[in-house]
């Protein structure tokens, strides 16, 4: 098999809350002879914050990850839909000579090579080599909303991901591994974001709305790429429920996670224990474990 | 005209003109479609609406602008800006806007979103990377509402998806440096 490697930024997410995503990552990617190399000693991207508040450090703090990459002769991977985001748009930003020449100082190391195709999303990495996917055991009636959200999309001119309002790159991945996905028309509404502390009642009632959609379209379980996504249509569903009075019990599984199980790796490798909605029940009655 | 307000639009205004450098974009663009505001998941509970906030750079109706929690509310979904016909990025001036707000005293319907984004970056100035109980905790202290979201926290530890201790980063003087770089430069303007 082939062997390459990629420099791979998890970000501070999936070294805690969404710790399943980063293991079900390294793992899948592994079997698909990438080697997801973490950068040394990285840094917060400065996430929903610092974009709002100082935006040279919001530029200063992706770029300085980006000239650590710039070694390796292949694209910085990201996993977080809202580091990929950061990411992009500093990569956007520094395509300006100016720019690039006051960050250089700001970060006090190295030269910034001018590349704004250097960052791509862990979907676009499986994706690009998705005939290195070995599908051992297919999905088969297993219907799956693909879940995208805002900051892989949008805007088109900054992350160069997909379409804007109907993405496909993750439903060819599902089904690729033979799971269906249903056509629903939420796959790039907000869930609430960044507002779990500060407007919880904002993530409940956008998140149900994500979540009530899924089930109309007949969807079992949902398919996100984000942990901030996961960690609001997840960990809250119990509280939406009750909120709204509304039976919903949908799964939300990372796609990697999906795709792991199509390789035959097993449930407690994936660490599907550690979501709050289980999805045990569910894969049994599939008969997929 | 009896039983209406008369609004005279002011002249371009320092705010307009801030709004405009820091965003790029041209307020004068807009014709009040009101495309954005339709699409805007947070509409609901902003006042003024996005497309309220565009009229209000129009006409120069700035105390109302920045009294008001909507440049917080805004999560940078950029669905107006991928929908406004007249190619403005209302999400940048929303960003602008948040830049503007971020340099003044927080207005009560702004103190949680400041105070929590202004905990991140001292989180992240800190440890270099996002402690989450940490930040969370915190928060609820200072904002006083010390029980918010903490019935998940069980759930989570038992999971093992929080962590006690900070992740720090070995390397913090790093970080301190950059901080202290653009604070050098922010105040004199140049490296």
């Amino acid at each position: 098999m082939k062997q390459s490697a990629y420099p791979y930024y998890p970000g501070c997410t999936l070294k805690a809350s969404a710790k399943e995503y980063d293991i079900s990552a390294r793992l899948v990617c592994a079997q698909m002879g990438i080697k997801l190399e973490e950068l040394d000693d990285w840094v917060c991207c400065g996430a929903a914050s610092a974009h709002g508040i100082d935006r040279l450090l919001s530029i200063a703090l992706p770029a300085r990850e980006l000239v650590t990459a710039q070694k390796f002769k292949a694209p910085l991977v990201t996993a977080c839909a809202l580091c990929f985001s950061r990411f992009k748009f500093a990569a956007y930003e520094l395509r300006n000579e100016a720019m690039r020449n006051l960050i250089k100082y700001i970060i006090g190391e190295g030269e910034i090579q001018q590349n704004s195709d250097g960052v791509i999303h862990l979907i676009q990495l499986l994706d690009n080599n998705k005939d290195d996917i070995r599908v051992k055991k297919l999905l088969n009636g297993l219907r799956v909303a693909c879940y995208y959200g805002c900051l892989l999309v949008r805007p088109k001119e900054v992350t160069n991901f997909d379409d804007e309002e109907e993405p496909q790159i993750m439903d060819k991945l599902i089904k690729l591994v033979e799971a269906e996905t249903v056509d629903w028309k939420f796959k790039t509404e907000c869930c609430g974001g960044s507002h779990m502390l500060t407007r919880p009642d904002i993530v409940i009632k956008l998140s149900h709305r994500l979540l009530y959609q899924a089930k109309q379209a007949g969807a079992d379980c949902l398919a996100v790429a984000c942990p901030v996504c996961h960690y609001n249509l997840d960990s809250n569903q119990k509280k939406i429920e009750a909120n709204y009075k509304d039976n919903i019990g949908l799964p939300v599984f990372y796609f990697t996670q999906l795709v792991g199980l199509a390789m035959e790796l097993s449930p407690k490798q994936l660490l599907l224990n550690k979501h709050f909605v289980n999805p045990m029940p569910l894969l049994q009655r599939k008969g997929l474990i | 005209m009896p039983g209406v307000d008369v609004i005279t639009p002011k002249p371009i205004t320092e705010l307009r003109s801030w709004v405009e450098t820091l965003s790029g974009q041209k307020v004068a663009r807009c014709y009040q479609c009101g495309k954005c505001t339709a699409g805007c998941p947070v509409a609901y509970v902003m006042d003024p609406t996005p497309r309220q906030v565009m009229r209000a750079l129009q006409l120069g109706l700035e105390d109302e602008l920045l009294r008001s929690s909507t440049m917080w509310i805004c999560f940078y979904c950029m669905t107006c800006a991928a929908r406004c016909p007249r190619e403005i990025d209302i999400t940048k001036v929303m960003e602008a806007l948040r830049l503007v707000s971020a340099q003044r005293k927080a207005t009560p319907a702004q103190k949680d979103f400041k105070l929590f984004h202004n905990l991140f970056i001292s989180n992240l100035n800190r440890f270099g990377r996002i402690y989450e109980l940490g930040l969370g905790l915190t928060y609820n202290l200072l904002g006083k509402h010390p029980l918010s979201k903490a019935e998940l926290i069980p759930g989570m530890l038992a999971r093992g998806k929080l962590s006690f201790i900070p992740h720090r980063v070995k390397n913090t003087d790093r970080i301190r440096d950059i901080f202290n770089r653009i604070k050098a430069f922010e105040k004199q303007g140049k490296p």
